[in-house]
């Protein structure tokens, strides 16, 4: 299969079935902002570093600048707007990031949540210690980790119950 | 990034056949290294071949005691496998430390080895391992596959399948990551098998190689005071802006000698 300069990419994000253009080119995260409109995920450092712009994809977290739009074709795409419920009440995650006061100017909070859900997922029971190593990949420029650590903690123990 | 044509073959003939077929064609497996070369534009292949849906590159088996590892293999996979961390839980080990968690969940064991970065954990353990290298052609011993500073003996249009491990009595990988990538400014593997000791060394020099000075040493007297008791010369290591060749040179030593401690 070749795909041609640019071409339509049918896949599911956030439950709904949506469809857009995309050169072969295109990375995920510019697919995502620009032509589905989803700006939540966010282009912190664009070369795999900050994690800002982690997403699930097949529920598995990933760097979506590091991911080919056309690679995520006939799957299935979660961004920090399909977290919320329809009602708008806020992911258990969100929650606790918001309790926690776990942002400061919020830039990099769409890919920490995206992050600490993997992370809750997670079979191990999580420890301070652990969250630190799980969020190795997501980086705070306002280097408030203490209380992303302290949200993420709570919102693994809420999504728990 | 550069315009190219992709492509999705669903099984391994299709896609050693786009790639014969291609002008500058490129495997993509995780693309945790090729998409940021590509969006740096020190990468512009004709066509990307995504091995995505190629099954036979998958799984982890037990093959006659040698532990067989598909190369589309993410790190997490490896990570995560009941095989690997029951009968190599150093690879395992290694496998979840290399990069953060979202880099585990995209890069695999055979796009790494492929792109042989002289930083690259996995390169150690396939050396001290006496690991064999199958791509779609040929096995190729673990010696004869890192050539030099990104560069392996693979053949243009060679696809690396799967990777095939030896299984040591003990083994223990020890790494002093860069702060920010986590590759590592040095990392050692020791592995003790029935024929000796293998002791290799990723991060320092251009590419992943075995001491031989430190396996010598080894099988007189497997302690960690003799691993620290063995002179690393600094010629031939790397100076970068990370690390010096002196420093590399002492981290060599120190992850040696936590690595025989580990054992």
């Amino acid at each position: 299969m070749a795909t041609d300069p640019s071409a339509s990419i049918a896949l599911r994000v956030n439950g709904k079935d949506v469809e857009g253009s995309a050169e072969a080119r295109t990375l995920l995260v510019d697919f995502l902002r620009d032509t589905l409109r989803l700006t939540g995920t966010h282009i912190g450092c664009d070369t795999s570093q900050c994690g800002a712009c982690v997403v699930h994809l097949d529920g598995v977290a990933v760097k979506s600048c590091t991911v080919l739009a056309v690679q995520a074709a006939g799957r299935e795409v979660r961004t920090i707007e399909g977290l919320a419920d329809a009602d708008g009440s806020l992911h258990p995650m969100q929650e606790a990031f918001r309790q926690h006061h776990g942002l400061q100017c919020g830039f990099c909070t769409p890919g920490m949540v995206m992050t600490a859900i993997e992370l809750a997922q997670s079979a191990e029971p999580l420890t301070p210690e652990r969250v630190r190593e799980g969020l190795e990949g997501n980086i705070c420029r306002c280097t408030g980790y203490h209380n992303i650590v302290q949200a993420v903690l709570a919102g693994a123990a809420a999504m728990r119950q | 990034m550069y315009r190219f044509t992709y492509h999705q073959p669903a099984d391994l003939d299709e896609a050693v056949q786009i790639a014969s077929s291609s002008e500058d064609g490129s495997y993509l497996a995780g693309g945790m290294t090729l998409i940021p070369t590509m969006k740096f534009r020190l990468a512009g292949p004709s066509d990307l071949i995504d091995l995505g849906a190629v099954e036979a590159l998958r799984g982890i088996t037990d093959e006659g005691g040698r532990l067989r590892i598909g190369a589309a293999s993410t790190h997490a996979e490896v990570a995560a496998s009941a095989l690997v961390t029951g009968r190599l839980p150093a690879l395992a080990g290694l496998a979840s430390r290399i990069g953060d968690p979202a880099v585990r969940n995209r890069g695999t064991i055979g796009g790494s080895i492929a792109n042989a970065d002289p930083a690259a954990d996995y390169p150690a353990a396939l050396l001290a391992l006496d690991a064999e290298v199958i791509t779609n052609r040929r096995a190729i011993a673990a010696a004869d596959f890192f050539t030099g500073f990104f560069s392996t003996a693979l053949d243009p249009g060679e696809l690396v399948t799967a990777i095939r491990f030896a299984v040591p009595a003990q083994a223990a990988y020890q790494k002093a990551p860069n702060p920010a990538s986590r590759f590592a400014l040095a990392g050692v593997f020791v592995a003790r098998h029935a024929d000796g000791t293998r002791v290799a060394v990723t991060g320092a020099g251009q590419f992943a190689t075995r001491y031989p000075a430190f396996e010598a040493a080894l099988d007189a007297s497997f302690t960690p005071a003799t691993a620290a008791g063995v002179t690393v010369e600094e010629a031939g290591l790397m100076t970068d802006l990370h690390a010096s060749a002196a420093y590399r040179a002492h981290l060599i030593s120190v992850m040696a000698k936590r690595a025989v401690a580990a054992c």
